[in-house]
């Protein structure tokens, strides 16, 4: 049974060699790709620039997006500031692996495990229930909040994780996501397993999720982003239930002598993303070459 | 229903005369709503979770917002039933709704198929590259998505006076004379915005774009050469995208919903209100209500109004991707 999984799973090899592909069709797309991948890292390039710049350069008219005297001054002041902080930092720090990690691993499992049968299975009100999920995000979610906040508050989830976390496990996109994923597995993938005696919930750990390792893999990016960039000011009103991005923007909001600090915080809010995306990212290309290379 | 399908049960179960009436009964049985959905148990359980939420937390406070499109409601009092006052006087009365209309309606046709085309066309050239090379291209392009400060590098660009880099740029060039104010003269703000939004362009889609072209099942290439594929542009269209159908819906209708709903460029280049409403969308004008004006009732209506131009716009899109490939 073990093995025929394995064979399964290999559905997905890696592509041999390059076929249709000519030299000068390769250097013009690469060409292509260099000038406008100058324009595309430019909010990359300045925010390095500016976590780097000393004081006097942060206020240079007309401002430069290089750094001339490059220097780590703005990253100590952010950590005197970080120590000074009425609530432990590392609070705010735990607070939000709990908040970002439960979103993304919640919504990753609880999407992924709706999406499966939405597009593997047949049963009564299947397209009613999905054509809700796509059609909830065309609504504006600026309206939708003030109901969502009233919901909140009469379940007394108000200051508390959970008003966070739990809505986040519902988006509508994760779900479409997936299930458009799955849709693309051939049936006999899990027809032969159910043949060899799996239950739908193993096939679905075993075989299913392993093979759209990309689509939670991007999903997980998409949902860690939007976490990340919760502030939690809406429902969490104790300083010690709120996450690192309240405590980072109230540093930057401390005007003007806090510019370094400012331009410190920035950096680190947006590279923490951006590690987790690239983590994902290369994971996305992995799977596909160590499954290519077993054949 | 429920009364037809106990009945067939419980002579489903006495029944044991003529085989011919026993199939039949079981063929009717089986044919029952009730039969079929115990019968999906286990897809009901894994639907569970998710779907308990999504009606709580989304589907909810969508029928409430419907509800409080037919009010009064400023967040402070209870709402009062005023009918379809908030939908008449947004058609008939409200002018800058129209402008925003025109506007978001511009950034749909005009911006909509261009970034969905970008973001296809470069996950596709990415995914060309291989290793580092290729993660390292993925995250210059996603960088605008992910790095939280596009305004501020626009703003840069686009500073009213001299020093802003693109003044600068046309100056020295001798393109113009003086330096124009980008974001407080009228006829530039709709131009201007829709080339940053082409920036941002590449998104969720695009990432779901290159996530799908990795699961494109690769003997399709070899099978596709065999029968007489003969370049990179030819295989994109006859075997990549057919293959990749349900990352094109999925990418279409994020980008529905993201072109349609164009407010924080808007808000955050030219401003709300922006001069003369030039830079006005449904949704700046939206939140103009909701936020600013605490008008939830009337806010609510546009919010429907939207909803209902974006519903009909994928009936549209979807029904053009079904010819892809062909």
């Amino acid at each position: 049974m073990a093995a025929e999984y394995k064979k399964k799973k290999r559905f997905f090899h890696r592509k041999q060699k390059q076929l249709n592909r000519s030299v000068a069709g390769n250097t013009l797309l690469f060409a292509l790709m260099i000038v406008c991948g100058v324009f595309m890292i430019l909010p990359l390039v300045m925010i390095v620039n500016n976590a780097l710049k000393p004081l006097d350069e942060l206020y240079q008219f007309p401002p430069k997006i290089f750094v001339r005297n490059p220097t780590l001054e703005n990253f100590s002041d952010l950590f005197v500031l970080m120590n000074d902080s009425w609530v432990p930092f590392s609070r705010y720090i735990i607070n939000t692996i709990i908040i970002t990690g439960g979103g993304v691993v919640g919504h990753v499992i609880c999407a992924s495990l709706a999406a499966y049968p939405l597009a593997k299975h047949k049963f009564p009100f299947k397209d009613i229930l999905f054509s809700m999920v796509v059609l909830s995000m065309m609504f504006s979610w600026t309206v939708t909040q003030i109901p969502q906040y009233l919901i909140i508050s009469v379940l007394h989830l108000n200051n508390n994780y959970a008003a966070l976390v739990l809505p986040a496990w519902s988006f509508g996109m994760g779900l479409y996501l997936m299930k458009q994923f799955m849709e693309q597995l051939p049936d006999s993938l899990m027809e032969s397993a159910k043949l060899d005696g799996a239950s739908e919930w193993q096939i679905f750990w075993k075989i299913v999720m392993p093979n759209v390792k990309p689509a939670w893999l991007t999903l997980a990016i998409f949902q860690f982003q939007q976490m990340w960039g919760n502030t939690g000011s809406l429902f969490l009103r104790d300083e010690q239930l709120k996450p690192l991005q309240f405590a980072l923007q109230q540093i930057t909001a401390g005007g003007v002598a806090r510019a370094g600090a400012a331009a410190a915080v920035t950096f680190i809010i947006a590279a923490v993303p951006i590690t987790f995306f690239l983590i994902c990212q290369s994971n996305v290309l992995e799977t596909m070459t160590t499954s290519g290379m077993k054949d | 229903m429920a009364s037809q399908e106990l009945n067939v049960k419980a002579s489903g179960e006495n029944g044991s005369d003529g085989i011919s009436e026993e199939t039949l009964k079981i063929i009717q049985k089986q044919g029952t709503l009730g039969y079929q959905i115990r019968k999906s148990k286990t897809s009901y359980f894994m639907l569970a979770p998710y779907f308990f939420l999504f009606f709580l937390f989304t589907v909810l406070p969508v029928v409430i917002s419907v509800f409080f499109s037919f009010t009064d409601f400023n967040m402070l009092e209870l709402p009062t039933f005023v009918g379809w006052r908030n939908y008449i006087k947004l058609f008939l009365e409200d002018d800058i709704f129209m402008i925003s209309l025109k506007n978001t309606l511009i950034f749909a046709v005009v911006t909509g198929p261009i970034s969905y085309m970008l973001c296809l066309l470069f996950a596709w050239i990415i995914n060309e590259f291989k290793g580092v090379l290729r993660a390292v291209l993925t995250l210059v392009f996603y960088a605008p998505s992910i790095c939280g400060n596009a305004y501020l590098v626009w703003n840069l660009i686009l500073t009213g006076d001299r020093y802003g880099y693109l003044n600068g740029i046309l100056l020295k060039l001798d393109l113009i004379n003086e330096p124009k104010l980008w974001m407080q003269t009228e006829k530039y703000v709709m131009p201007v915005l829709i080339v940053v939004q082409l920036w941002l362009s590449l998104g969720t889609g695009f990432l779901s774009f290159i996530a799908g072209l990795q699961t494109v099942d690769k003997s399709l290439y070899e099978a596709a050469a065999l029968d007489g594929v003969k370049n990179r542009w030819q295989e994109l269209w006859y075997v990549t995208l057919p293959a990749m159908k349900p990352q094109l819906m999925f990418g279409a209708v994020m980008q529905i919903t993201q072109s349609f709903a164009v407010a924080d460029i808007s808000i955050n280049l030219a401003g709300n209100p922006s001069v003369n409403y030039s830079g006005a969308t449904v949704v700046t004008h939206l939140l103009d209500y909701g936020s600013t004006r605490f008008e939830m009732g009337y806010a609510s209506a546009i919010a429907t109004v939207l909803f209902l131009l974006m519903v009909g716009s994928n009936k549209l899109v979807q029904k053009l991707l079904r010819r892809v490939g062909e």
